[in-house]
């Protein structure tokens, strides 16, 4: 299939960014802009900020990225299959089920080891 | 590229082939993007009137007949509010995160086919393309959070996102049942594919997955940690005003009744009528559908109390995900053996009602067994530990 199929998304990409930018314009045109340095500080509970705000991250959320990724990535081979799966006769689904085992075996790994907990 | 209706019209009228291709084309995609413009305008009414109505009040009724033009005033008024770029923020990604969000809902929209005739494009990768597009948002939710730079906003902006993320999974191994069972990616073709019997009966389950998980992706009760006013403030949108925060607004009420949408194509047989399908009345089926859905979505969100981020998250990797795979090996293997039994057809569009009824039983009451069975499991998990308190409760007691 080329690729021009995907031209009317491509071009909706285009118009749907646009069309948003058209009206942060008009916002912009239509509204004040009367600047302040207590209006432009970062909100605080009406506190003084207290450093900067971009700090480290905790260390659970970069887990869950890679978690996500190792599914993901598990996704994509999914997804080629499940749309084949019908054509592929049995062999299709013996592979896969040996592939889906070993995610298994890691997921109770992961399970068993606690990398799902959130604490 | 063929060149039909408009087109063809152009290009029969003397003007150059290309040429006539790109304004047939800018012209559908312009009122392809139209729709959901409009939708949305409608929905924040109807979500306001359902949401008042369930907490026992009238809703906006002032501003036009049954409030409306409420929207309209909304609007008018966003648009002429004060613009706030924090000095802190960095500007580019501040003021590029509301457009993206805004964005990738719309652009969704360029798969969803409204009638037989009448779509976007209808791409053969359709179902990727959702997910690919769906998955935008979250990116600009986490530009939005880290470019505020603003704590509130930064630390809502990593909880939604480890959700958003997480909750990701489950929705696109639910989405890939009813790819599995029609054999393609392509919309149009998933709801041909329901012709003689819609994928929610095949697979409930998987139905049912994919109206949580989308639940969540869009960041509503019990899932929605996006907003945490009691905790966070406003989570990741805190430093936005006027019209940037409106358009975050605008592409979550958006999400919500695209999800229907794409739930009623995936399940519930798109538009296919069971008499006639002419477009009018296959455009207000769709549309009956997805109303429906996005009715119940507004009833969960306005009756469920929020959960805790490690309760959402436990919710998900121990629950869901699990289910999921489960179901899709499920549905997989009992297909494959259907298929080799001669039970099941291989082209669902061509078959007849008879021809899928026995497939359509055997994978319900799968999913049936499965659900029993993991309800079970729930139960008895959590009568493990309520007689656990139980005891601990009475011994200290008892110590006392």
């Amino acid at each position: 299939m080329a690729l021009e199929q995907f031209a009317p998304a491509g071009v909706m990409i285009i118009i749907a960014t646009i069309l948003a930018f058209i009206i942060l314009v008009i916002s912009r045109i239509f509204g004040p802009h009367r600047p302040t340095f207590r209006k432009n500080a970062p909100y605080e509970s009406g506190m003084k900020p207290i450093g900067p705000a971009q700090r480290r991250v905790p260390v659970r959320f970069y887990l869950v990225a890679v978690l996500f990724i190792i599914f993901d990535v598990e996704v994509i081979f999914f997804l080629p299959w499940a749309v084949a799966m019908r054509d592929l006769g049995v062999y299709g689904l013996i592979v896969m089920g040996v592939f889906t085992l070993m995610l298994i075996v890691g997921f109770i790994y992961e399970w068993k080891k606690g990398a799902l907990e959130w604490e | 590229m063929d060149c039909p209706g408009l087109c063809e019209a152009l290009a029969n009228g003397g003007v150059n082939l290309g040429l006539a291709q790109f304004i047939s084309l800018f012209i559908g995609v312009v009122l392809v993007s139209g729709v959901p413009l409009v939708t949305v305008i409608f929905l924040i009414w109807i979500e306001r009137k359902v949401a008042a109505r369930i907490q026992d009040r009238i809703g906006p009724n002032r501003v036009g007949p049954f409030g409306l033009l409420q929207t309209f005033a909304d609007l008018i008024k966003l648009l002429i509010k004060e613009d706030i770029t924090p000095t802190a923020a960095d500007r580019l990604l501040y003021n590029a995160a509301p457009l993206v969000s805004f964005a990738s809902v719309v652009l969704i929209w360029a798969i969803v086919p409204f009638t037989p005739y009448h779509y976007g494009v209808d791409l053969e990768i359709g179902a990727l393309y959702f997910v690919a597009v769906a998955s935008l948002g979250t990116l600009a939710i986490m530009t939005a959070g880290w470019a505020s730079n603003n704590k509130y906003a930064l630390l809502g902006a990593f909880r939604v996102v480890a959700l958003l993320v997480s909750y990701e999974i489950p929705l696109v191994f639910a989405l890939m049942v009813p790819v599995m069972l029609a054999g393609t990616m392509s919309m149009v073709d998933i709801i041909y594919a329901q012709s003689s019997m819609w994928f929610v009966f095949m697979s409930p389950l998987a139905m049912i997955l994919f109206f949580i998980s989308s639940q969540a992706e869009t960041g509503r009760a019990p899932f929605d940690l996006i907003e945490a006013e009691s905790e966070l403030v406003a989570g990741f949108n805190i430093e936005y005003s006027g019209m940037k925060f409106g358009m975050f607004f605008a592409a979550e009420f958006l999400h919500v009744f695209t999800n229907g949408i794409l739930l009623t194509i995936l399940f519930f047989g798109g538009w296919l009528f069971p008499l006639w399908n002419e477009p009018l009345i296959a455009f207000a089926w769709l549309g009956l559908k997805a109303s429906v859905l996005y009715f119940i979505s507004l009833w969960i969100r306005n009756t469920v109390p929020r959960m805790r981020i490690d309760q959402v998250m436990w919710f998900n990797w121990f629950r869901l995900v699990p289910i999921s795979i489960l179901n899709l090996l499920a549905v997989a293997f009992l297909v494959k053996v259907m298929q080799e039994l001669g039970l099941a057809p291989r082209d669902l569009a061509q078959a007849t009602l008879g021809e899928v009824l026995p497939m359509t039983i055997i994978l319900f009451l799968s999913n049936v067994a499965i659900a029993i069975g993991l309800l079970g499991q729930v139960r008895s998990v959590g009568r493990e530990s309520r007689l656990a308190t139980e005891t601990a409760q009475t011994a200290t007691a008892v110590g006392d």
